[in-house]
C-alpha cells in the first residue's frame, strides 16, 4: 500500500480533473467497497489501505492506479466502474473535510 | 502402595471395581432383576442391557451383611485431584460432561473447589481459549476439561490456536475405554478408542493412563512437556473407570517430584557468531514476535537493544518491548528492514514474510525487500518441534545463523557476547545511530497522531477515536489489554509484560472473547483492570462467555469493535469479484452481520453483564465508558457496544 501512495504522489499533478458529483461519489465509495480498505471517510485503514482524502492526488494518477494497481489493491476495471463513477468518487474525496489539527484534539495530546 | 497393573484387574470377569470392593453374585443379581418392584424397571432394563454386552452380571456386596455396596469413600478421582493440586493449577475451565463426572465431583467436594476452582463455561472451545488466555498472563497452564468425543471436537479449534501460539494448555478429557462397562446409549456415542488422535497433530504430547500411578506420572510429565519451550497444549485421557473405581484401603500412589526443565539455550558458537554480526552491523534490526515469554524477556530485550543501540520491530506475538522506548521503531518496520545489513529474528513466526513482499493478485508474486547480502539470524524454539500436517511453520527462509533454541533463554548469553565485542569505535557509531533513531521515532509518532486525527468525529466511530477514548479512561489505572487492537497497540503506552497478551496463534475466530476472559481471570487476583476490545464476529462464535464472566464476577471491560461484519472476509470477497470483473457490489453477501443489527448491550444485560450502547456518536463514548468502568470497579463485567468504522 505504501507503494500505492508513492506512485500516486509521483504522478503528474496537472492532469485534468473531470466534473463529478460528490454526493453520488460517497454512495459509490460505499457501494463499490472502497470503504472496506480506506474507511468510510477515506481516512485510511491500518494495514489495509492508505488515506485518500481530503486533498486527493491527481485524478489521472487515481484513475491509472485503480485500473491497473501495482500493489495489493484489487483492480477496478472500466467494465465494473465507469470513468464517470470514478469522477464522482474523486469529487467525494475532494469534499472530505480536513480534521482538526492534532494539537486541537485533547485526547491526542495526553 | 502402588496400584497393581490394570491388566491384572481386567483379567477378572468382574472388572477392577468389583474385584476391589465386593463379591461376585451373578445369580443374586439375576434374582433381584426378576423380583424388583415396578418402579425399578428402568434400572432393571439398564442392567439387562448391560447383561447383553457383559455376560457376567456383577454386583458388589459387603461380605459381612450381603448388602449391595453402593457407596465409596476414596474414588480414584480423589487421587487425581491430589495430583492436580500438586501441580498448582488455580483454575479449571469446563462445561460439565458425564465422562468426567467423577473427576468433576472430586474437584468440587474432595478438593473444595479451590486450586483448581471450577469456572463454568458454555462451550468447550471457550474453555480451552480461556485457559489459553490465562496462560498468557500467568505464564503457566490452566486446566480445561472436556468430553473425550463431543467435547474435544468442540474444543479442537481452540487447541489449534494454542498450539500455533506456542501456549501451554493442560487438557483432561473423559472417556470410557472398557466397552463392557459403558452405559447403553449415549455413553457409547461419547466413547472412543483413541480419544487424543483428534488433536494429536497439534498437541505436544498426550497419554491415556490405565492406573492411578500412571496418571500421576503422566500428569507431571505432561506439565513438564507443556511448559518447556516451545510451549504447547498437552492432553491426558481420564478413563471413567479409573475415575470412579474406589482406591484400595491404604493405597497411596506416588506423585513424582515436579522439576520443570530449563528452556533450551542457543549453541555458544552460534551465539558468538550472531554477536559478531550484530556488533559489526551498521544498520541492524531486531524483530521480536513471540519472544518475551515472561517479564524477564521484556527486560532482556531492552538490554540487548540498548547494548547495540539497535531498533526493535515488535510483531506483537507477545509483550516484547516498551512502546515508548526510543528504540521501539515498529512504525518504521518496513523501511528499517529494507535498509538493514543484519536482521535478528527472535521467535519470529513468519521470517520469510518479514523479509519478502507478497502480492495477492491473480498471479501471486513475491520479491525480497531486504538488501542483497543482508545477514539473517533466527533464534526460534519452533524449530525444535515442527510437525508435518498442519502448515503453520511458514515458508522456508534463507538464514545465515539459525539457533533452534528459546530466544528469551538465549538473550543473556547473546547480550554478554555483544558486550564483550564492544570497542570505542563501535560505541561511537552506536551513539550516532541512536540519535538518528530517536529523531526518526519522533517523526513516526507525529505522523501516527495525524493519521489518528482523520475521521475523528465520524459516525460510525473511527477505531483510532475509540482506542483513545478508552485510553483516556484507563491510562491512570493498573490496566491490562487482554485483546488485540491495532490502534491501541500504536497509541497506548505499554511498558509492563501483563499489559498485552499477543494474538490467537491460529487466527481461528472465536478466540478473542474467551481468551480475554481467561486473561481477566488471571488478572483478578492482582486487582488489574482487564480491557478487551472485542470484535463482533468473534463474540458471536460463543457469546456464552458473557454469562461466565457474570457468573464468576470477573471484572472485565469489554468494548465492542462492532463493524457489523466479518470484515476480513468482506475484503477477500471484494478481491475475488474485482478479479472476475463482476458483482463488485455484492461483497457484503455472506460476510456481514446486520439486518438485523445485533444489540450487544442488550445481549450482555440478558446474561448479567452491565451493558452500554450501541454508541454511534463519538461524544457519547466517554460517559458510557465511565459508567461501565464504575461497574468493573465493583468487580463486575461490563460491555460497551461501539459501532465502528471497518478498521
Amino acid at each position: 500500500m505504501r507503494m500505492f501512495l508513492t506512485i500516486l504522489f509521483a504522478a503528474p499533478l496537472l492532469a485534468q480533473t473531470p466534473a463529478g458529483n460528490a454526493q453520488n461519489g460517497r454512495k459509490l465509495f460505499e457501494k463499490y467497497g472502497c470503504y472496506q480498505c480506506h474507511g468510510r471517510e477515506a481516512q485510511g485503514g491500518l494495514g489495509t489501505g492508505p488515506r485518500l482524502g481530503p486533498k486527493p492526488i491527481a485524478f489521472s494518477a487515481v484513475q491509472r492506479y485503480v485500473r491497473q494497481p501495482t500493489g495489493q489493491m484489487p483492480p477496478y476495471t472500466a467494465k465494473v466502474v465507469s470513468d464517470q463513477d470514478l469522477a464522482d468518487i474523486y469529487a467525494f474525496l475532494q469534499s472530505v473535510k480536513q480534521p482538526p489539527a492534532v494539537k486541537e484534539i485533547p485526547l491526542l495530546n495526553k | 502402595m502402588a496400584n497393581p497393573p490394570v491388566t491384572n484387574a481386567k483379567k477378572s470377569p468382574v472388572g477392577r471395581r468389583n474385584f476391589l470392593k465386593g463379591t461376585v453374585g451373578g445369580a443374586a443379581a439375576l434374582a433381584v432383576s426378576q423380583s424388583a418392584p415396578a418402579q425399578e424397571q428402568p434400572a432393571q432394563q439398564e442392567q439387562a442391557a448391560r447383561s447383553a454386552t457383559a455376560p457376567v452380571i456383577t454386583q458388589e456386596h459387603d461380605p459381612a451383611t450381603n448388602v449391595e455396596v453402593l457407596t465409596a469413600d476414596r474414588p480414584g478421582s480423589d487421587f487425581m485431584v491430589d495430583v492436580l493440586k500438586a501441580l498448582g493449577f488455580e483454575y479449571l475451565f469446563a462445561n460439565p460432561g458425564s465422562s468426567f463426572r467423577g473427576l468433576h465431583e472430586s474437584i468440587v467436594n474432595y478438593g473444595g473447589n479451590k486450586s483448581p476452582e471450577f469456572i463454568t463455561c458454555c462451550h468447550e472451545e471457550s474453555s480451552v481459549a480461556m485457559a489459553h488466555g490465562y496462560s498468557k498472563i500467568e505464564g503457566k497452564p490452566a486446566l480445561a476439561f472436556a468430553h473425550g468425543t463431543v467435547g474435544l471436537q468442540h474444543a479442537s479449534m481452540a487447541v489449534y490456536n494454542a498450539y500455533v501460539d506456542r501456549a501451554p494448555v493442560f487438557m483432561i478429557i473423559g472417556n470410557t475405554v472398557d466397552a463392557a462397562t459403558r452405559r447403553p446409549g449415549v455413553e457409547w456415542a461419547h466413547s472412543v478408542q483413541d480419544a487424543a488422535v483428534l488433536v494429536r497433530d497439534f498437541t505436544k504430547w498426550d497419554d491415556m493412563p490405565v492406573s492411578l500411578q500412571h496418571f500421576a506420572e503422566s500428569a507431571v510429565r505432561a506439565y513438564k512437556i507443556a511448559t518447556t519451550p516451545p510451549s504447547m497444549p498437552v492432553l491426558l485421557v481420564a478413563d471413567g473407570d479409573l475415575q470412579e473405581t474406589p482406591m484400595r484401603p491404604g493405597e497411596r500412589p506416588h506423585i513424582p517430584k515436579i522439576t520443570l526443565a530449563g528452556p533450551p539455550q542457543g549453541d555458544s558458537g552460534a551465539v558468538a557468531e550472531a554477536a559478531r554480526l550484530l556488533v559489526a552491523a551498521e544498520n541492524p534490526v531486531i524483530v521480536a514476535d513471540r519472544c518475551a515469554r515472561t517479564p524477564a524477556g521484556l527486560k532482556l530485550l531492552v538490554e540487548l537493544a540498548e547494548t547495540l543501540e539497535a531498533p526493535v520491530v515488535n510483531q506483537y506475538g507477545r509483550m516484547n518491548f516498551p512502546s515508548a522506548h526510543r528504540l521501539n521503531q515498529t512504525e518504521r518496520s518496513r523501511a528499517l528492514i529494507a535498509n538493514a545489513d543484519v536482521i535478528l529474528g527472535l521467535e519470529v513466526w513468519d521470517f520469510w514474510g518479514t523479509v519478502n513482499n507478497f502480492r495477492d493478485q491473480l498471479h501471486r508474486t513475491s520479491r525480497p525487500i531486504v538488501k542483497p547480502g543482508a545477514k539473517l539470524i533466527a533464534i526460534s524454539s519452533t524449530d525444535l518441534n515442527t510437525r508435518s500436517n498442519y502448515q503453520d511453520f511458514q515458508r522456508f527462509t534463507d538464514l545465515d545463523v539459525s539457533m533452534a533454541a528459546d530466544a528469551e533463554a538465549t538473550l543473556p548469553a547473546l547480550i554478554e557476547a555483544c558486550q564483550r565485542l564492544l570497542t570505542g569505535d563501535r560505541k561511537a557509531a552506536f551513539e550516532s545511530r541512536s540519535k538518528k533513531l530517536a529523531a526518526a521515532q519522533q517523526e513516526a509518532h507525529d505522523r501516527m497522531l495525524v493519521d489518528a486525527s482523520y475521521a475523528w468525529d465520524a459516525s460510525p466511530i473511527s477505531t483510532a477515536r475509540m482506542a483513545m477514548e478508552i485510553w483516556a479512561q484507563v491510562k491512570d489505572k493498573d490496566w491490562s489489554l487482554v485483546s488485540n487492537n491495532a490502534w491501541a497497540q500504536r497509541l497506548w503506552s505499554f511498558d509492563k509484560h501483563y499489559q498485552y497478551i499477543g494474538g490467537s496463534g491460529g487466527a481461528g475466530v472465536g478466540y478473542g472473547a474467551p481468551a480475554a476472559l481467561g486473561a481477566a481471570v488471571a488478572n483478578k487476583k492482582y486487582g488489574r483492570l482487564s480491557v478487551n476490545i472485542q470484535n463482533d464476529g468473534d463474540l458471536m462464535y460463543a457469546p456464552g462467555v458473557l454469562w461466565t464472566s457474570a457468573h464468576h464476577s470477573i471484572p472485565l471491560l469489554t468494548v465492542m469493535h462492532n463493524n457489523r461484519a466479518y470484515h476480513q472476509e468482506v475484503m477477500h470477497l471484494q478481491r475475488m469479484a474485482n478479479r472476475h470483473q463482476r458483482g463488485i457490489t455484492t461483497a457484503e453477501i455472506g460476510t456481514t452481520i446486520k439486518n438485523p443489527n445485533i444489540d450487544y448491550a442488550a445481549m450482555a444485560r440478558s446474561m448479567g453483564v452491565h451493558g452500554e450502547g450501541p454508541i454511534t456518536d463519538p461524544n457519547d463514548l466517554a460517559p458510557a465508558l465511565k459508567r461501565a468502568l464504575d461497574a468493573v470497579s465493583r468487580g463486575e463485567p461490563a460491555l460497551v457496544d461501539v459501532v465502528t468504522q471497518p478498521r
